[in-house]
């Protein structure tokens, strides 16, 4: 009995404690964005929504706000279509070299995005293409593209292909069996698919940084403001990133994936 | 059955279906080709070129791997690489084993979820804010050290920053989150029967673990480990910000030949012995690893 308590004693003890490591510097960074004063550290000297304001009247942040978000929806979409495309053709017909071309598709995944960057930028440079957004789309697209293949061709069940078949005997051509039905009984996947690129392109740094020249993304702008430092101004746009997040993630859960669950 | 008529109409349907399926593929294999096997290729190609002055030379020689080798400069950027990501792969999973456990076995049911969600809720915060917010709490004057010296545990503030320990927490913090993730899934598909058998053939808690659950989980903490060791050894962001200009890893050496000097050659044949590392690692744990092709 005794021992039964004193371990159960420990495992909360344990889950405190690492669960205290896992959020200290996130409350450090959202507390002392509210900082009342220049620098980000204690003592805290007041509540202030001053660095909140400096964000919002900082015209590069969001610029590269936009951007980000421009690169995240292109590239995603882009990604997804690809994905899908290529994921329908491996699953419904027999292809030669098949397995080759899966190994294809998948292989940027095993590959760091530090390397991917550097390849492309090596190529772009020979080329004389200059950098921009689109460089940074492309390349995420390299990244995302084998992960939303991967979610897409193993959500493609052999169970669906009687129903395919039965739309096109009905008259149906190939792409009209894809867009109304192979795509809604994959939803689920797509959606994942997309906002898992989404997220991957949103908050992705080196290919960014190595790719872009005048137009940057967010990371990329945030890494510029590193270097003056310590500011509070960096907590704030880090814990607005932070909560728009966690909200997006909730609304997700509470819509999409609660909605699958019932299923 | 079939006379010869219908055989033929068969196979002309196959060509056209295979027709079909290859227009379908040959966006994402053509986007695969031109964006990721072409930039390889070049950049295995570049390696052994060299560069002179501002300018590409095509001469193919080894002496950028041969450089890596003799500059001690350079080769301790991969022992250095190494030895952090060994270290941060080994402490991850031992802290995140005992949370992703204590999450499957100890929290109610209904809760676990919420557990889980809260344990890598911080993985939400940009991927270069991670980072800051742990210089944040480490630096001179960051939460640690006036805490510490508030209480009179120290009395000069700790060079906490810049250092490779500060590297280590900043991608501990992460990884632990990560594979508290990846063993929680793998802890809950086990079936309890497993673990009844054992008890009803006499193991005890600790037996039961040490034979049975451990033995079972490790394909799946392999696979997380593997994980791991290859999003550490691949980064620049968590050393640049955190180990600072001390005890540089490889991708940070990689970024100084892009850098002011321009050495492409060099920084391609330090990927290529990046890359290189990864593969060993995937080799020295594959047959732990289940990676499922779909």
């Amino acid at each position: 009995m005794l021992r039964k308590i004193s371990a159960s004693v420990l495992s909360w003890t344990y889950l405190v404690l690492v669960y205290a490591f896992i959020f200290l510097p996130v409350a450090v960074l959202v507390l002392f964005s509210f900082q009342d004063g220049r620098l980000p550290v204690p003592p805290f000297n007041g509540f202030s929504l001053q660095w909140y304001e400096a964000v919002f009247a900082d015209r590069k942040l969001m610029a590269a706000l936009g951007n980000s978000m421009v690169v995240a929806l292109a590239s995603s979409v882009i990604s997804v279509l690809l994905g899908f495309l290529a994921a329908y053709a491996l699953a419904r017909y027999k292809l030669p070299g098949s397995a080759l071309q899966r190994g294809l598709l998948i292989a940027p995944m095993t590959v760091s995005y530090l390397i991917i960057a550097l390849g492309l930028l090596s190529v772009l440079n020979a080329l004389h293409v200059p950098l921009s957004l689109m460089t940074v789309g492309i390349g995420h697209v390299v990244i995302n593209l084998p992960l939303c293949f991967a979610i897409i061709y193993a959500s493609m069940g052999d169970h669906h292909i009687n129903i395919e078949r039965a739309a096109r005997d009905l008259g149906a051509s190939d792409f009209k069996v894809m867009a109304l039905v192979t795509a809604p009984m994959l939803m689920p996947s797509i959606l994942a698919a997309f906002f898992l690129s989404v997220t991957f392109s949103w908050d992705e740094f080196i290919i960014a940084f190595l790719l872009s020249r005048f137009d940057v993304t967010l990371p990329v702008e945030i890494w510029s403001m590193l270097r003056s430092g310590l500011n509070p101004k960096t907590n704030a746009i880090g814990s607005l990133v932070f909560l728009a997040s966690v909200a997006v993630l909730f609304i997700l859960e509470l819509s999409l994936f609660g909605r699958t669950k019932k299923q | 059955m079939a006379d010869a008529g219908t055989l033929t109409s068969a196979t002309a349907l196959e060509d056209a279906d295979r027709r079909k399926a290859w227009g379908f593929v040959a966006p994402a294999l053509l986007w695969a080709a031109a964006f990721f096997v072409v930039p390889f290729a070049f950049m295995a190609a570049m390696s052994l070129w060299k560069r002179e002055g501002r300018e590409l030379v095509r001469v193919w020689n080894f002496d950028n791997y041969a450089r890596f080798f003799s500059e001690n400069a350079l080769f301790q950027g991969l022992v250095n690489s190494l030895e952090i990501t060994v270290i941060v792969t080994v402490i991850s999973v031992l802290l995140a084993y005992p949370l992703a456990w204590i999450i499957a076995e100890r929290v109610p049911k209904r809760l676990q979820r919420m557990a889980l969600i809260l344990a890598i809720l911080p993985f939400w915060t940009s991927y270069v804010v991670r980072s800051y917010s742990w210089l944040l709490v480490l630096s001179k004057n960051g939460v640690i050290n006036q805490m510490f010296m508030n209480i009179g545990l120290i009395s000069e503030p700790l060079e906490l920053a810049s250092t490779r320990t500060a590297t280590v927490i900043g991608f501990v913090h992460f990884f632990v989150m990560l594979l508290t993730l990846t063993i929680y899934s793998n802890l809950i598909q086990l079936s309890p029967n497993y673990r009844r058998a054992a008890a009803d053939l006499g193991a005890n808690a600790f037996q039961t673990f040490w034979h049975v659950v451990l033995p079972l989980t490790l394909p799946g903490i392999m696979t997380g480990a593997f994980l791991t060791f290859v999003l550490c050894i691949g980064d620049y962001v968590t050393p640049q910000i955190l180990g600072g200009n001390n005890e540089l890893v490889l991708p940070q050496i990689i970024m100084l030949q892009l850098g002011r000097r321009a050495d492409f050659p060099m920084a391609a044949a330090l990927s290529i012995v990046l890359m290189l590392a990864v593969t060993v690692a995937y080799v020295a744990c594959a047959r732990w690893l289940k990676i499922e092709r779909a």
